[in-house]
């Protein structure tokens, strides 16, 4: 078992700790329904089949006592409101819901059903039987920009990204303040594709970057196109969630794997024990919920040994990449010497660090 | 031996019979074709076509979701009829929505019965007004109105992103891009056990299209101009006011269907907010006969197969790619089945020597 710490993120509903008066023996006659609803295929061997090899290792975990299903390609709104409403009404006791943009539709479901347990992962509001989680992935992000600031000849990082938001935005950060570390003259060049998932999309995003001088390209978004687009043109790339290296061999240097099995087999059960409590989680390297994926041969030992520095660093605290000096990208100082960004600056971040170009 | 002949006049049943044909041999083929695959195909026809219409609960579901597809629908009916090609209806909803999410926005903090009101004459003339531009460019220029209206709609969605990532983004909302949530005076009234106000208003805007389409001289016109352009012209009709009224009605009804769902079920505007609503209406359309009447049938169709694949799959673990390879089953069946309103198989027996 991965020991998960938890901490208090946000003011938003994180007074109300209440055990809900769910008593674990009712579960012993019949086994208990467990629900998760993806944003993507299963299939789209990013984030969304990272978190579908977190259910089948909790299914695995828990055998025949507990029945887990999944709902895929959930549209985020009234979609999503209307099938979390179903899993609810067909008995289901938990429910993960696994995007940002599900975290409404949840808020509203989740008052009318409060004896239904809910997990929303990337969100940020929390309430008696609404628990958030997250990864630290900028974490992992800063290990790919310790491996781009040596390995980039042109000095030039792509990013493909998804949505402007805190979560993003401070992988972007991340990426870009370790690769400045190894190469202080090192640029991020960021396309926004507006979506979590569009194949097309994210590879014409990652062609457009490395006509514009990028050789090493990072992505948060979920499907290997990027990757591929990489491998044709014989540059490199991150794998995003999972090890996705069997879509480009070459260009794959390593990945960060998302890994959810840990938290869902805590979770479904405390719902057992009957202890189950709201909350918030952000966990990362430290509690192996984020991990880097194999590195590529491709990368030489002296890089592979700055990198695994960098995530073990992370991992037993000693390296902060959000620490001082700081500078943003109309060149204020946002972050002194001597000082880190904190957790709530971090979820709110809005700002991107000198060197971004976005 | 089969053979086809092709018939004297186009068989007045067939023509209603062919969707009923398209949609059983959808179910008989889509059972052997789940099978073939391992899953219980026959469970999985029950779960999509037959579970969500018993199912009381289900209802709300289908309302749901077949309002906006019965709205559009019958809107680009309209302009079907007259041969003008509105394929832009998802750039004219999503404007419809962001002109009703603008009034909204700048009724913040106010009440009062006129907003919704108003939101619902900006969504409106907001989705007129983006389909009046394909209108302008046909009647004009000659330019072609299925590119003009499909090419509007990717300049929609990406005016929808800019104003959820910039000016209306909600300022407690942490950077995410969205806007804030609506105000009771903002939202649909919700009715219990039926749905928002949206579900009853598109069986009445379908009633009354049906009305006007049938029995006013205005429907007559549209009909005429699309059957039969050079009789339209004898008779006095002008084309070119048949165009202009054809793409307002589709893009004023997809423009409120579109203020429906932000007011609605939404309750904000999200980037998500595009759901291929105006793609989906124009199987709705067909599959309807382009008649008011068969279109409210074939929306419904359509939305049993969307809550019905979802259940199915936390039911019987089929993929999601189900309900697609279901939905497109029944327009192709569609398709074959229309050859039969102008042909009829016939059974010709072999001469043996």
């Amino acid at each position: 078992m991965t020991l998960i710490t938890r901490r208090g993120l946000l003011k938003a509903g994180g007074a109300a700790a209440a055990t809900l008066p769910f008593a674990g023996r009712a579960f012993a006659a019949e086994p208990l329904k467990v629900a998760f609803i993806y944003v993507g295929p299963v299939g789209d061997f990013g984030f969304t089949f990272a978190h579908e090899q977190g259910r089948k290792e909790a299914q695995a975990h828990f055998g025949e006592n507990v029945v887990t299903t999944y709902v895929e390609n959930v549209a985020e709104g009234p979609d999503a409101e209307r099938v979390l409403k179903n899993l609810a009404d067909d008995g289901n006791k938990l429910i993960f819901a696994t995007s940002f943009g599900f975290m409404n539709p949840t808020v509203k479901v989740a008052k009318r059903y409060p004896d239904v347990m809910f997990e929303h992962c990337t969100g940020y509001q929390t309430a008696a039987n609404i628990a958030t989680y997250n990864a630290r992935f900028y974490e992992g992000r800063a290990v790919c920009g310790t491996i781009a600031g040596h390995m980039s000849k042109t000095g030039i990082g792509g990013y493909v990204a998804s949505f402007p938001i805190p979560e993003v935005v401070m992988g972007i950060n991340a990426f870009t303040l370790a690769a400045q570390k190894v190469n202080p003259a090192f640029q991020t060049k960021v396309v926004w594709v507006s979506s979590w998932y569009d194949p097309a999309k994210e590879a014409d995003a990652a062609k457009a970057l490395f006509d514009q001088g990028a050789d090493i390209l990072s992505q948060h978004t979920d499907s290997p196109a990027p990757l591929q687009a990489a491998e044709q043109r014989g540059l490199m790339a991150f794998g995003q969630a999972w090890d996705m290296s069997s879509f480009a061999p070459k260009a794959h240097l390593t990945a960060i794997e998302n890994h959810w099995g840990g938290y869902y087999i805590e979770r479904i059960q405390a719902v057992i024990d009957g202890t189950w409590k709201t909350g918030s989680v952000w966990a990362g390297l430290k509690e192996d919920m984020v991990r880097m994926a194999p590195w590529n041969e491709r990368i030489p030992p002296e890089v592979v040994k700055a990198a695994e520095a960098m995530r073990d660093g992370q991992a037993d605290g000693s390296v902060k990449i959000f620490s001082g000096p700081i500078v943003d990208q109309n060149g204020t100082e946002k972050v002194p010497l001597g000082s880190a960004l904190d957790d709530p600056t971090l979820l709110a971040l809005d700002w991107y660090v000198a060197g971004v170009q976005s | 031996m089969l053979e086809l002949e092709r018939r004297k006049v186009p068989s007045r049943t067939m023509i209603w019979l062919a969707p009923v044909l398209a949609v059983l041999a959808t179910m008989v083929v889509g059972g052997l074709v789940f099978s073939a695959l391992g899953y219980d195909g026959f469970a999985a026809v029950r779960a999509i076509f037959i579970d969500p219409l018993i199912t009381l609960r289900k209802w709300q579901d289908l309302g749901l979701k077949a309002a906006p597809l019965v709205m559009i629908a019958t809107g680009l009916a309209i302009g079907f009829r007259a041969n003008v090609w509105n394929i832009g209806a998802e750039g004219q909803y999503v404007v419809g929505g962001l002109a009703g999410t603008g009034v909204a926005l700048a009724t913040w903090e106010m009440t009062g019965w006129w907003i919704l009101p108003l939101m619902c004459i900006a969504g409106a003339l907001a989705g007129m007004a983006w389909a009046g531009i394909p209108a302008l460019l046909r009647t004009r220029f000659n330019v072609n109105e299925i590119l003009s209206s499909l090419m509007l709609t990717y300049v929609a969605v990406q005016l929808l992103y800019y104003m959820v990532n910039g000016p209306w983004k909600d300022p407690d909302g942490f950077n995410f891009p969205q806007t804030r949530i609506f105000t009771d005076a903002q939202m649909l009234p919700y009715l219990s056990g039926i749905g928002y106000l949206n579900v009853p208003l598109a069986l009445v805007i379908s009633l009354v299209v049906w009305f006007l389409m049938a029995r006013t001289m205005l429907g007559f016109q549209i009909r005429v101009v699309g059957a039969a352009p050079m009789a339209a012209r004898y008779g006095g009709f002008s084309q070119r006011r048949t165009i202009w009224l054809a793409l307002l009605a589709g893009g004023g009804l997809a423009g409120l269907a579109g203020l429906f769902e932000a007011a609605g079920p939404f309750g904000q505007m999200v980037p998500a907010f595009p759901t291929g609503y105006g793609f989906t209406a124009i199987i709705v359309a067909f599959l309807g006969r382009l008649h008011p009447l068969g279109i409210l049938a074939a929306g419904i169709i359509l939305a049993v197969t969307y809550v019905g694949g979802e259940a199915s799959q936390s039911s019987l673990g089929l993929p999601s790619a189900a309900t697609g390879v279901f939905q497109s089953m029944m327009l192709f069946f569609l398709l074959a089945a229309d050859v039969l309103v102008g042909w009829r198989l016939r059974l010709r027996r072999r001469v043996t020597e």
